[in-house]
């Protein structure tokens, strides 16, 4: 059996609301509340970034695995805001975490969809013996231009995966994966923002994919919707994911505990990967988890998981998802977002 | 650009890794060559708790140039549960929140940005549990 033997999640303490965003702006508040599903979204603090999420991700996760992270064989961390374009975000990761030097590092990318490709490449390690622990990471400090609709929901946060063959928690059953090209969203080298294509964004991309792979998994695992305790989708916004799942075929209390978008907004890489780490936050021995995460450009990956009774142990050594998202929360007004998220030009030093 | 001294400090900066004296058991952070307390020569290396108290704290109104887009900020001497001290500052806290005897955890936070060319630096900062 192989599977998730560690998870951690790290949600940044700061957060505006939409209303603040929306005041800014003079838009409806209501109405982008209505739209979206979510009411606030997390914000890094002036000193975090991807590699700072990756390494508190990462150390809730050992914590929980109970491992000497010496023992972790690779570090791959899918974002789509690396602090460096060159020098990889793992080389700082792996030395604050203490797995260096005898580790295989790399960087992911692919939009939305980088962290549950770290946490592929991590499982087929394990489960190929080449090591006996792998660490995934999904974690993103994304940003939306000012006043552009992906304002309301570009996020920070992060979710770490320990894979591995003992002390299992949550076995890994299956994987699908389902892309193509699709030109939805994009960078080009060089440009600070990305750039979307409206409303191009939903069916042919984000609902395609998910929902391509969603019933994939579910024909070649042989499973269906009700044989699932929870579910999460890729959260770009709130309403997405919900109308995915009801799509695929799950119901509203399938869907709930994984949905933590409407208090933390999109947080890209982290997005699939921290909505799993609610579920398994509070799962119970042998219930079903169906997770399928999207990247723009476009694919998604979709995995079936199973809890063992282990995952009673290790829920409470660390700190939950949700409880992060409840606690000691510190709000920010539009001027000081816009000052933390270096989207003012301030007079140079 | 400071990368050398950087690079030299990471076991420091990013584990917590101080130096105990082989001979009288004193711990040293950062780790040092000759014991201060027997003069011994020989250590072995320890990961410090990450967890303490506020000894003495003061706000920086006035920081130098790189961090004052972080201003007002609180800088700490922290005790840790083993009894080591060591400076750092806090992390998101308003100076209002931070006082003697406030329990803090030691997190990993950038330190210095510097322009954009340069080596972004990492280390531990205090955060209020
Ligand atoms: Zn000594």
């Amino acid at each position: 059996m192989h599977g998730i033997v560690g998870w951690g999640s790290y949600v940044p303490r700061f957060r505006i609301k939409v209303e603040d965003i929306a005041g800014q702006w003079g838009a409806d508040a209501a109405a982008f509340k209505r739209g979206l599903l979510l009411q606030e979204k997390t914000v890094p603090g002036l000193d975090e970034d991807t590699i700072t999420i990756s390494v508190a991700a990462a150390k809730y996760a050992i914590a929980r695995a109970g491992i000497d992270p010496r023992e972790i064989g690779c570090c791959y961390i899918g974002s789509e805001s690396h602090p460096y374009a060159v020098k990889p975000s793992g080389t700082v990761v792996i030395d604050a975490i203490g797995a260096g030097p005898e580790c295989h590092v790399a960087d992911f990318e692919f939009a939305c969809k980088a962290g549950t490709e770290a946490m592929f490449v991590a499982y087929s390690h394990v489960k190929s013996g080449v090591m006996r622990y792998a660490l995934g990471i999904g974690a993103d400090t994304s940003q939306g231009a000012p006043g552009d609709a992906l304002e309301y929901t570009a996020s920070a946060g992060g979710t770490a995966y320990i894979m591995g063959g003992e002390n299992v928690a949550a076995e890994i059953v299956d994987t699908y994966s389902f892309t193509s090209d699709t030109p939805d969203f994009w960078r080009r080298e060089g440009e600070f923002y990305p750039r979307h294509a409206g409303r191009f964004t939903g069916e042919p991309a984000y609902f395609h994919h998910v929902l391509g792979a969603t019933r994939g998994m579910l024909e070649k695992s042989g499973l269906e919707p009700a044989d699932f305790r929870f579910a999460v989708f890729h959260m770009p916004n709130g309403k997405f994911p919900l109308k995915a799942g009801k799509e695929a075929g799950f119901r509203q209390e399938q869907l709930e505990q994984g949905w933590v978008v409407n208090l933390m907004g999109n947080t890209y890489s982290g997005s699939s990967p921290t909505g799993l780490a609610a579920c398994l936050d509070v799962a119970e021995p042998g219930d079903r988890i169906l997770v399928t995460s999207f990247g723009s450009g476009a694919g998604s990956d979709s995995f079936v998981i199973r809890c063992t009774d282990r995952i009673k142990e290790i829920q409470k050594k660390a700190p939950a998802t949700r409880d992060q998202l409840a606690d000691r929360r510190i709000y920010l007004d539009y001027g000081k977002y816009v000052a933390y998220r270096g989207k003012i030009r301030m007079n140079q030093l | 650009m400071i990368s050398p001294r950087y690079h030299r400090e990471i076991p420091q900066r990013y584990r917590l890794e101080a130096g105990r004296c082989a001979d009288c058991g004193e711990i040293h952070f950062p780790p040092r060559a000759v014991c201060r307390k027997c003069g011994a020569r020989e250590s072995t290396t320890v990961v410090l708790p990450n967890r303490g108290k506020v000894v003495t704290c003061t706000v920086v109104d006035i920081p130098p140039a790189e961090f004052d887009d972080q201003k007002p900020y609180v800088n700490a001497i922290v005790e840790l549960e083993n009894g080591v001290r060591l400076t750092c500052m806090v992390a998101e806290a308003p100076p209002d929140a931070v006082d003697i005897g406030t329990e803090v955890e030691l997190i990993f936070r950038r330190l210095r940005c510097g322009r954009e060319w340069e080596v972004l630096q990492y280390g531990y900062k205090a955060r209020v549990v």
